[in-house]
């Protein structure tokens, strides 16, 4: 293992993180407020209590997981499809590092950054609105595997990536639609059935629901479905990572 | 001795169907300063990427002391340091931050002493905390040399190290290099300045359209190929080369105030006091004599030539 390596890339990522603090920190945070307003308390206050639970906090493990997901991908595409551009990435070729450590190292910086985001918008919702944690192990594990994956995500549109349009192509035309379907703002039981089974297919559905029995221990689906849906993504992740790797696709002519 | 890299039977065709490299063959001797020199387009900066992992070869391997840069790269390429022919660094990054990061990357601890040190060689130590994006162009070309610097490599590849670098910066660089070979390094740079791979290499390899047409002792090679002119001022001027002297193939300037005799350097032709005796027989006085020799460059450009 060439720790050195691993650490020298986190934390240049992590540098990088520090000199966008602003925008990476107070863009989300002042979005998600604005979702609260809007949602929280102008809809919100139409809506009667969803599951024993009043709308605005039913909404938080929702709003959280909307951040991280875009926030994981945008994060760990640009760490590794910047290096791509510039040229640099001609250094990460040349080193004696293994595709695993390189993966590791930016992901686990994408995945970091992501997580303290998440904390962040979860601490700001406590202004909102009265929040509890049922589960605040289970919470954080999912925050944790939701970052993770997405960062993993993120990783791969970096690399397939060839401009800076399709850096945001896939985040805008595929992620964000599935988060806002995927029961941010609503319980899947509103739906009706038809579309019940459609939500099924959408694999977000089940990192918010999993995420959200963490805070008040109810779900669309089973946990143990959550955790196992979430770990399927994670390892097709991976697998698409290491083909990518073995093939020295977009990286290597 | 085992050479410190061994590259055999490689060849390159990029994704376009180009063919870049064609079953190159090339031992580099270690502790070696060695120059490949080719025109524009020759394949140098592709033989030395797949050398360095960054390009895959097509055909053929490479070991670096031993090591197949494939099976075995960590040991490969933790013995080496590259500079790029391309300027691509960070923008935001500093100075310092970016030369520890290089440090790193190739599993070395940090160590700021050979950092400080590296840095105060390439004259870029009151640079240390700017941010990159401040350098100058020829700053940068240091700082990417202070970036391959930084893990104390065995072998260092200078891909056109002294483009856009000014004159006296040039020699500070040459005397760098000669420091690191001093030290056991193993250097192997491309360049089109000639006079640099003629005041820095021991041996010269001349790669054109993808294959490498030569390799040679730069001295032998000059030996070889280098040509001599003998230019003799006549104190009065010849209407023609008189026929006795027909043997020297001489040639008689057009204003006919100078007669030349050029010669190789193997001496397969009848030497300069024979002719000096035989031009005091036909009774020519000259009030002068001047001799030069071709440089590395002019044999490069006729090598290159040929091979058009
Ligand atoms: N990624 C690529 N795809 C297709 N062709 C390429 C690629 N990279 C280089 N080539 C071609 O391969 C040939 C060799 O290029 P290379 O960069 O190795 O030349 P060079 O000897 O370093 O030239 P220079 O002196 O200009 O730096 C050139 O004809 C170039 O156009
Ligand atoms: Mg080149």
């Amino acid at each position: 293992m060439n720790i050195h390596a691993m650490r020298a890339i986190y934390k240049f990522e992590m540098a990088r993180t520090r000199r966008t603090l602003m925008q990476s920190i107070i863009s989300p945070v002042i979005s998600t407020s604005l979702y609260f307003v809007v949602f929280g308390a102008a809809i919100g206050s139409r809506i009667a209590q969803v599951e024993g639970i009043t709308y605005g906090a039913f909404i938080v493990p929702g709003l959280i997981m909307l951040s991280l997901l875009t926030q994981s991908i945008a994060n760990a595409s640009f760490g590794i499809y910047f290096p791509k551009f510039t040229g640099t990435i001609y250094e990460l070729l040349l080193a004696p590092v293994s595709y695993l450590e390189i993966v590791v190292s930016y992901v686990g910086a994408a995945a970091t950054k992501s997580i303290i985001l998440g904390l962040i918008i979860l601490a700001t919702a406590t202004l909102f609105v009265p929040l509890r944690i049922a589960h605040p192990l289970w919470m954080i594990l999912f925050l944790a595997l939701t970052a993770v994956t997405f960062s993993l995500v993120g990783f791969i549109i970096g690399i397939w990536a060839d401009g800076f349009e399709k850096l945001q192509l896939v985040p805008l035309l595929i992620v964000t639609p599935l988060t806002f379907l995927g029961g941010s703002f609503y319980s899947i039981d509103m739906l009706p059935p038809f579309w019940q089974t459609v939500t099924l297919f959408n694999p977000v559905v089940y990192l918010i629901s999993g995420f959200r029995w963490s805070f008040y221990g109810i779900a669309d689906v089973s946990v143990a479905v959550s955790l196992a849906m979430t770990l399927v993504f994670m390892a097709i992740s991976l697998a698409l990572v290491a083909w990518i790797f073995k093939t020295g696709y977009r990286l290597k002519t | 001795m085992q050479p410190v890299i061994a590259v055999s039977n490689l060849s390159k065709t990029y994704a376009s169907g180009f063919r870049a490299l064609k079953h190159i063959d090339l031992d580099i001797r270690r502790g070696e300063i060695f120059a490949l020199l080719g025109p524009n387009g020759a394949g140098k900066t592709t033989l030395i990427s797949i050398i360095c992992g960054i390009v895959n070869a097509t055909e053929g391997t490479v070991a670096v002391d031993g090591h197949d840069i494939i099976r075995d790269y960590r040991a490969a390429r933790s013995m080496i340091g590259l500079v790029p022919q391309e300027l691509t660094t960070d923008a935001f990054e500093s100075v310092w931050g970016t030369v520890a990061f290089s440090r790193g990357l190739f599993g070395k601890s940090a160590n700021p002493g050979h950092i400080e040190k590296v840095l105060k060689d390439l004259s870029l130590w009151d640079k240390k905390d700017s941010k990159i994006i401040t350098l100058s162009g020829g700053m940068k070309r240091r700082l990417l040399i202070a970036k391959a610097l930084s893990h104390e490599p065995q072998i260092l590849f200078l891909d056109e190290p002294t483009a856009g670098v000014d004159v006296e910066l040039r020699r500070e660089m040459w005397q760098l290099v000669r420091s690191l070979k001093a030290g056991g390094v193993t250097i192997i740079l491309t360049t089109h300045y000639i006079d640099e791979a003629e005041e820095m290499a021991e041996r010269v390899g001349v790669i054109s359209k993808g294959e490498i047409i030569l390799v040679e002792n730069k001295a032998e090679l000059m030996r070889k190929l280098g040509k001599k002119q003998l230019t003799l001022h006549l104190q009065e001027p010849l209407d023609t080369v008189p026929p006795e002297l027909g043997d020297y193939r001489l040639d008689l300037s057009s204003d006919r105030g100078e007669l030349i005799y050029t010669y190789d350097t193997q001496g397969e032709q009848p030497s300069i006091a024979a002719l000096l005796d035989d031009l005091d027989k036909a009774g020519i006085r000259f009030k002068d004599l001047q001799t030069t020799q071709s440089s590395l460059e002019d044999i490069f450009v006729s090598l290159v030539r040929e091979d058009r």
